[in-house]
């Protein structure tokens, strides 16, 4: 059953919206994608990375002789051989503050440099590579790179890291303070919780997390000495983004010189949208050699290298009247933004979260201030839902725990204080202008759908056979659509974040369809095909895709933030419109009637009234690829691009429940059902939104049950291999129950709101609410994430968190 | 050390060192890039391919400990742009993969376990989910593949000799109860 609400822009009723199979699994299902690992281009050379085993520490000496003796290598690298080499930039500044970076020489922020020459930060901090004929020579190599360091002391949270006489990480950064960052309005949001007559307050810790793509990153470099020019094969969300950066930013060689190329990408989930040293390195020592250079990471060398998501430490209260409304949220927030600000990570850390934490709720009074500090841990990064889910899980917590304070239902409680339909657009005093929404259409179809009514007999059931069953409700929404130049720039994002598309209508009727973004596993081809067929009137089979090279493409930003159906899906639309225009103009003169009388529909011209007098699709392309007859106002051939940015961003939203059993004797929690509700507007292809509702889901619940990246008092990730970071498997999860409600965006032509990573925000809240919920009788009112096992024995047996 | 062995039915002869992985013959020396790495430590799955008929993680297995054996990889499942096999293609019809990596490790073990019940009762789906622990995938959060392999089992009952049709329907309408489910 699908809801429907809104009035629908005008959107073609031909292929999308259709659940077709995606093009991209044949190749996929059997094993014949290429992806950076699978590279092999001739003469490569393979690079090693010597990644700092200590977390901080001044390096005295490095001795690399007898590492070039070794069988094979061909060259050892270290911070010396590059001074001329940038720091990689970091280019979102959390807007409107004074916030302290390491020093760029563009006057820019600065993060890393590709390689550490005088302190390590972190374990897992570049300090050397080696070059060899094979990656087993490279590695083996690294052993005998011999390194003298002084240990400094370490810290590893960032609410320590800001306390007096702790280690300092960057002598630009004061007392590790990147920034500290507000939004919303204090005075008022403190005079309601001093006001109210319910107040209730928590100290949360959302955990730091590892993505965990299954792809490893890697890299290619191919230096090409006769022409001067670059390719960089890598594991990236964004080629254009990192070419632009790489060039100008980081080797200082002109744009035009560096061809980047996404092959196809093994999963992202946001850290692959960052720039990393090796992306740099490969290109240098390709250069240096003659030779083209891969590098490949293993899994540890990831979890000790690419950015990490989460890792806030929350103190957040929330005020309200006796009989259940929402007047106040405050929320203060220790970001943990690891050893250097990675590309986008401040950014991720403040605004993402903080102007997100109102949610679905209308509150006359909100603030969040946020302290970014640096630690000796893996820099920070966006993660599937990155910002958002630390928001939804401090919003969901406090109003169940609300909820409980006042005796209220916790359904009833949110349900009262759901923005109203009538109020969209609809300003959340925190910088956000929610575009469209029907919340409470979306939030009754979960209740109703959960079988929520049915719990507390599911409860008394579930205890005759020893578990006690708890339910827990979160409800979310997620800015995506990342997203209007202009308003970015004012959240502090140096570059322009619009997408492009290019259409081009090939002499015999067959188009080429060729965007600015790149997937990582979202099935663009199939998608954007399905747009241009819809707005052209064709077989999306006769659409080609392409993407991914820069050499190819139009300009974009890239995959990241649930953006490319509503941002580089309406660029295609939009392009395809003006394919479509333009074939109207052409049409009046080969039909040889007015403009006005041309009808485009079908995939085919014909004079209004006489469908006799008609072109067909491919007998236009053809007729403009000739460009006979055509007047001097028509220019030949169908190639179009469009250059998309919206006017704001869409707001996505949705409602999850979450029912879970606890095993009384072991403690161990178990989700039997989950049901969810979410709302991404206009869907382009209901099958592929499945695939990555689920996988967001199981993605959240991961987070809310078994995954932590663990660092001991020395900093060093204990979690650092599959087999210490648990993801979630297939016995994990139980089916979900799911639908959606469709309230489109007034934001793009297609009404399409961002969809990939949004069902990946409320899992951990509606998670840990079941689990609360199942243990309230014994006075349990918050408990800490990864909810293991043995934290809810100690529970059970009244052993306080 | 000198080594034969039969990769997708094809004899294989070379010489490798002592302590080479199964995994960096295929992708390396072999060049069948569809068997992928994902991890140091045996977890993901990515690498597995079957060994005399049994699904094995390739990263696991020695080179020189499989001599004499029959290696069979993804590329051996079909031939290029040819049809696709009866599970790859329920998994198609289901989008059991997205990004892509963990797939073809996947179809290894899973054409395993839909090969050995085909003769009796389908797997159930905690059957299936358990059969599927030893293959991580971050992408679908495993609901399209274990649909994919109900599907699977289903279509290839329905295909059997006469005698095997009631466990097929049976097993139909399980695939179709899981469809409407989806948004």
């Amino acid at each position: 059953m699908t809801a429907v609400t809104g009035e629908a822009p005008a959107v073609g009723d031909g292929v999308l919206g259709q659940p077709l199979d995606s093009r991209e699994d044949p190749q996929l299902l059997r094993g014949e994608a290429t992806y950076v690992a699978d590279i092999d281009l001739p003469g490569t050379a393979h690079m090693a990375i010597l990644g700092s085993p200590v977390a901080h520490a001044k390096i005295l000496s490095i001795e690399t002789k007898a590492a070039e003796q070794l069988p094979g290598v061909l060259k050892v690298a270290t911070a010396a051989d590059f001074t001329d080499v940038m720091p990689l930039p970091c280019i979102w500044i959390p807007g409107g503050v004074e916030s302290h970076f390491p020093p760029h020489p563009y006057g820019l922020p600065g993060a890393r440099p590709v390689l550490t020459g005088d302190t390590v930060r972190h374990v897992g901090d570049p300090i050397a590579v080696v070059v060899a004929e094979t990656p087993r020579q490279a590695a083996a190599a690294l052993a005998a790179i011999a390194v003298e360091y002084e240990p400094l002391p370490v810290v590893t949270r960032a609410d320590e890291a800001l306390a007096a006489g702790a280690p300092q990480l960057h002598e630009a950064v004061p007392g590790n303070l990147n920034a500290y960052w507000t939004c919303g309005d204090k005075d008022r949001a403190d005079a309601a919780i001093a006001a109210a007559e319910v107040t209730v307050e928590l100290d949360l810790v959302n955990q730091r997390t590892i993505n965990s793509p299954i792809e490893p990153r890697g890299a290619v470099g191919d230096y090409d000495a006769t022409t001067g020019e670059y390719t960089l094969y890598a594991s990236t969300q964004g080629p254009h983004n990192h070419r632009f950066l790489l060039s100008a930013l980081v080797l200082g060689i002109p744009f035009n010189k560096l061809r980047v190329i996404a092959p196809t990408v093994g999963g992202s989930f946001g850290t692959k949208g960052y720039l990393y040293p090796d992306m740099a390195l490969v290109l240098l020592l390709s250069k240096a050699l003659g030779r083209p250079v891969k590098w490949v990471d293993t899994r540890t060398g990831l979890m000790n290298s690419t950015v990490q998501g989460r890792d806030h430490r929350q103190h957040v209260t929330l005020a309200g009247t006796r009989d259940g409304r929402i007047t106040a949220v405050r929320c203060t927030s220790y970001a943990n933004l690891g050893a250097y600000p990675s590309t986008i990570g401040p950014g991720v850390a403040t605004a993402l979260m903080g102007r997100s934490i109102s949610g679905m709720y209308d509150i006359d009074a909100a603030f969040c201030e946020v302290y970014a500090a640096f630690t000796n841990t893996v820099s920070l990064g966006a993660q599937r839902g990155s910002g958002r889910a630390e928001a939804a899980f401090l919003m969901e917590r406090l109003v169940d725990r609300y909820a409980s304070e006042i005796g209220m239902d916790p359904a009833a409680v949110r349900r009262r204080n759901l923005v109203p339909k009538e109020k969209f657009p609809y300003d959340n005093g925190l910088g956000w202008t929610y575009d469209s929404g029907n919340y409470r259409l979306n939030f009754d179809r979960a209740i109703e759908l959960s079988g929520y009514a049915d719990m507390p007999a599911r409860k008394a059931e579930a205890r005759t056979r020893g578990k006690r069953l708890g339910v827990g409700l979160a409800t979310y929404v997620a800015i995506c659509g990342v997203g209007p130049s202009t308003r970015m720039s004012r959240e502090g994002m140096l570059g322009g974040t619009w997408e492009s598309a290019n259409i081009r209508v090939h002499p015999t009727g067959e188009v080429t369809v060729i965007v600015g973004s790149a997937s990582t596993g979202q099935s663009h081809g199939t998608v954007f095909a399905q747009v241009a067929a819809d707005e052209l009137g064709i077989d999306p089979d006769t659409v080609q895709v392409l993407e991914g090279d820069t050499q190819k493409a139009p300009y974009g930003q890239g995959t990241y933030g649930s953006r490319s159906y509503s941002m580089a899906a309406p660029a295609v639309a939009l392009t395809a419109r003006k394919i479509k225009s333009k074939l109207i103009r052409a049409g009046a003169v080969f039909l040889g009637v007015p403009e006005d009388k041309v009808v485009y529909e079908g995939g085919r011209v014909h004079e209004e009234g006489n469908e006799e007098n008609s072109k067909t699709f491919a007998e236009l392309a053809m007729a403009m690829w000739y460009g006979w007859g055509l007047p001097a106002e028509i220019e030949p051939a169908l190639d179009e691009t469009t250059h998309f940015d919206p006017p704001d961003f869409n707001y996505p939203f949705g409602t999850h429940v979450a029912v879970v059993e606890i095993d009384e004797l072991t403690g161990e929690t178990e989700v039997v059902s989950y049901t969810a509700v979410d709302d991404a507007g206009h869907i382009g292809n209901p099958k592929i939104v499945l695939g990555q509702i689920e996988g967001s889901i199981t993605h959240g619940l991961g987070q809310a049950l078994m995954e932590a990246a663990v660092y001991d008092e020395q900093g060093l990730l204990v979690s650092s291999d599959l087999t210490r970071y648990a993801l979630p498997r297939a016995a994990d999860v139980p089916f979900f129950t799911l639908d959606k409600t469709v309230t489109p965006s007034p934001h793009n032509p297609l009404g399409a709101k961002g969809a990939g990573e949004i069902a990946t925000v409320p899992p951990a809240a509606a998670v840990v609410n079941a689990v609360v919920d199942a243990l309230s009788d014994l006075g349990v009112q918050h408990i800490d994430m990864p909810v293991t096992p043995e934290k809810v024995w100690r529970r059970l047996r009244g052993e306080a968190q | 050390m000198d080594i034969t062995l039969k990769v997708n039915g094809r004899p294989e002869q070379f010489s490798a060192q002592p302590n080479e992985l199964l995994v960096e013959r295929l992708r390396d020396g072999l060049g069948l890039t569809g068997t992928k790495v994902g991890c140091d430590t045996g977890q993901c799955g990515t690498c597995v391919v079957r060994l005399d008929g049994r699904s094995v993680k390739s990263c696991l297995v020695l080179t020189a400990s499989a001599g004499g054996s029959e290696v069979a990889t993804i590329e051996g499942e079909t031939t290029r742009g040819g049809e696709l096999t009866g599970l790859q293609e329920a998994l198609r019809q289901e989008h059991g993969t997205q990004c892509g990596f963990c797939t073809p490790g996947m179809v290894m073990a899973l054409g395993e376990l839909v090969d050995s019940t085909a003769g009796g009762a389908a797997p159930t789906e905690a059957e299936i989910r358990e059969w599927l622990t030893g293959n991580l995938c971050r992408c679908t959060g495993y609901h399209s593949v274990v649909r994919g392999v109900q599907r699977a089992c289903a279509v290839a009952r329905a295909e059997a000799p006469a005698g095997t049709a009631e466990s097929a329907a049976v097993a139909a309408s399980g695939a179709a109860a899981q469809e409407v489910r989806g948004t």
